[in-house]
């Protein structure tokens, strides 16, 4: 074994869980459970240590999720070292392709090989240290992104799961089976299946309209006999703490230059995420997929 | 103990150099040494060389058949989920209602492709005759192309890096019998890549009309658009306008109106403001223009009197003025 060891596969001895998160249709909320997922699993335990690998590299939300934006990584003699959103704590670490972009707007216009050694170096270059999770966020389809993590992840294929986020719609759970078809083709245990965006309480009568319908993600994981991990119903707080979660006050870019001080109050972003209906409609999903990890990391090494 | 490793230097990926005009794509781009802000610059023969590629053999084909094409028009957003699929068909029923105008929709969707569902034709095939592979038509002046035509079952996943999809979409340009068109649609996916790039690539000879670019209200969405305009002014893509998806919804209990993308950063109206471009209009969300998509049916035929059914009609006017076409 030794002798195939791979500089990413050196990286990745010291996580002991990846979880990808996936799914074939876009706008489903795949960086969004990711970023809840991060958090939530920081949230697990005082000492749980986290991170979080956006590879959508030309659409990268997680920076500005988690508060980041304007971020950038710099680089040590152990390799590039991750932005953390806890600050001193450094036990939420992100890596993601917009922290590598000189102006927030500028589009990368990458055909698959460039993605594959992007994917690549942020496998084997990063400075992730030790880590009880790493949550990869992916974009939308089952193509260059997908193959290549999993490509490069394959000596530790045995600790790589994933959940499949989709949302109620038809056209939706048909890109999620797609996803689901992928998972079982490149044999990747699937923890289970989030329905997001199930339903929209009115703010003014309390009615709950089905803005995009509902139950199809739970009937979909009965059907295929996966798990399903439950829903998540339109919470629109959660959109304006994803989308400003510069804080409140407003006013990103500025910060940049004081990145202590623009972390700590993104930690203020765990706190104020805590406070949402999301949170605790999440914290049980996260139980879950915590206590399923190692029977599902130790039923993929059975041949 | 963690292994040593040599520091690898942090990269760039637009990696600019300083001589560079301002809007240069970066050298590791693709289009590096080729795009419209490359004229001129003094590294433009190295960069171009960079990705030395003779002209692509289909390049003839597609002029040929692109002959008979009177528009073609992109529908973008860098964002996923934010209903291009659903313009697209909207807007391809909207053309095609006019029944002395030929419509062709083209799907460059090749992961996820909704397209067929959309229009209600998931369950059709594509059939190849002496002059290129049929279109399936969803009435007679309106065909469709979309690779999940092509698929055994609709839960297959197609695993297929960019080269193969390239090469799909060049198929899908030369070898399908489109005939005489007056508009040609074109639905991307999410993102810039090599999807993108093709189409780009591809039809730049026979030339883009321009892109109609989607986006939701929220920042996260706008964020990623913005990077999308970016890429049709690098390629040189005219932006024919913005048109805002899922702005405000109405409660069918209580007729309040609330926001459930709020649009935190002043929304598209803002981002339109910001990049010199036209607004084109703002489409609420609405329950039944998901439930219509599902089903397969147009909703514009369906809620001809609903408040969305107006501002999509509103929006393909104004495209159509923009255009000339009206
Ligand atoms: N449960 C929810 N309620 C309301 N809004 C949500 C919910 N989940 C996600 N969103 C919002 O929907 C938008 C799309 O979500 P997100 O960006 O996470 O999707 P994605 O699947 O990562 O999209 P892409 O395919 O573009 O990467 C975001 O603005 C997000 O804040
Ligand atoms: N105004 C609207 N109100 C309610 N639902 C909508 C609206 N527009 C689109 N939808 C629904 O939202 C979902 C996403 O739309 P659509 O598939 O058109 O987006 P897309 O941008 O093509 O996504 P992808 O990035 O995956 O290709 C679909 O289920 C669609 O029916
Ligand atoms: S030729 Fe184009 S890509 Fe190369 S440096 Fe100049 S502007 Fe940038
Ligand atoms: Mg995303
Ligand atoms: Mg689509």
């Amino acid at each position: 074994m030794a002798s195939q060891e791979t500089p990413v596969s050196r990286r990745l001895k010291l996580i002991k869980h990846v979880i990808i998160v996936c799914s074939g249709k876009g706008g489903v909320g795949k960086s969004s459970v990711s970023a809840q997922l991060a958090l939530s699993l920081h949230a697990s335990s005082p000492t749980a240590r986290v991170g979080i690998l956006d590879v959508d590299l030309t659409g990268p939300s997680i920076p500005r999720m988690l508060g980041l934006a304007g971020h950038g990584v710099h680089q040590s003699s152990e390799g590039w070292v991750p932005v953390y959103a806890d600050g001193a704590e450094a036990r939420l670490a992100c890596m993601s392709v917009g922290f590598l972009l000189k102006k927030k707007d500028d589009s990368v216009v990458w055909r698959g090989p460039k993605k594959n050694a992007m994917i690549r170096q942020f496998l084997s270059d990063v400075r992730w240290g030790e880590l009880d999770y790493l949550v990869i966020d992916t974009p939308p389809g089952t193509s260059d992104e997908h193959l290549s993590l999993l490509e490069h992840m394959a000596l530790v294929h045995d600790r790589l799961s994933a959940v499949i986020v989709t949302t109620p719609q038809a056209v939706a759970l048909m890109d999620a089976m797609k996803c689901l078809s992928f998972t079982r083709t490149v044999s990747l245990p699937v923890l289970g299946i989030i329905e997001n965006m199930s339903g929209y309480v009115c703010p003014c009568c309390g009615e709950i309209s089905n803005v995009f319908s509902t139950g199809g993600g739970e009937d979909m994981a009965r059907r295929e006999n996966v798990p399903f991990l439950g829903s998540l119903p339109v919470d629109t707080e959660l959109v304006t703490l994803l989308d400003a979660a510069e804080g409140a006050e407003g006013k990103d870019e500025k910060n940049s230059a004081q990145p202590n001080e623009s972390a700590e109050r993104s930690f203020r972003l765990l706190a104020r995420y805590q406070r949402t209906s999301s949170a605790d409609l999440m914290k049980p999903i996260v139980d879950v997929i915590m206590g399923t990890l190692p029977l599902v990391e130790s039923s993929a090494q059975q041949p | 103990m963690l292994a040593v490793q040599q520091p690898t230097e942090v990269p760039s990926p637009l990696s600019v150099p300083s001589n560079a005009p301002e809007h240069c794509p970066g050298t590791e781009s693709e289009l590096a040494g080729k795009s419209a802000a490359c004229a001129g610059c003094a590294n433009q023969e190295i960069c171009a060389s960079n990705t030395p590629k003779g002209p692509d053999p289909a390049l003839p084909f597609i002029r040929e058949r692109m002959s008979t094409v009177k528009r073609k028009i992109l529908v973008l957003s860098g964002k996923g989920g934010v209903g291009k699929s659903t313009f697209t068909a909207q807007l391809g029923w909207a053309f095609a209602a006019d029944e002395d105008v030929q419509t062709g929709i083209m799907d460059v969707d090749i992961c996820g492709p909704s397209i067929p569902t959309i229009l209600g034709i998931a369950s059709e095939q594509v059939h190849s005759s002496s002059s290129g592979w049929s279109p399936v038509y969803v009435q007679d002046n309106l065909g469709v192309m979309s690779v999940g035509f092509m698929l055994p079952s609709s839960r297959d996943a197609i695993m297929w890096r960019g080269p193969k999809k390239n090469g799909l979409i060049s198929q899908f340009l030369k070898d399908v019998d489109w005939g005489t068109l007056d508009y040609l649609l074109v639905d991307t996916p999410p993102g810039t890549s090599d999807e993108h790039l093709s189409i780009v690539q591809y039809l730049k000879e026979s030339g883009i009309d321009g892109a109609v670019v989607i986006t939701t209200p929220q920042e996260v969405a706008l964020q990623d658009v913005r990077r999308e305009i970016d890429f049709c002014r690098k390629v040189g893509i005219r932006v024919l306008g913005v048109v805002e998806n899922m702005a405000g919804f109405v409660c069918p209990g209580c007729k309040t109106e609330s926001q459930i993308f709020k649009p935190s950063t002043g929304g598209a109206k803002k981002l339109a403001e910001d990049m010199g471009l036209e607004l084109l209009g703002s489409v609420p969300l609405d329950p039944r223009i998901g439930k219509s998509a599902d089903y397969g049916v147009s909703f514009l035929d369906e809620y001809p009197d609903s408040p969305a059914t107006t501002a999509y009609l509103n929006i393909i006017d104004r495209i159509k003025e923009i255009l000339g076409d009206a």
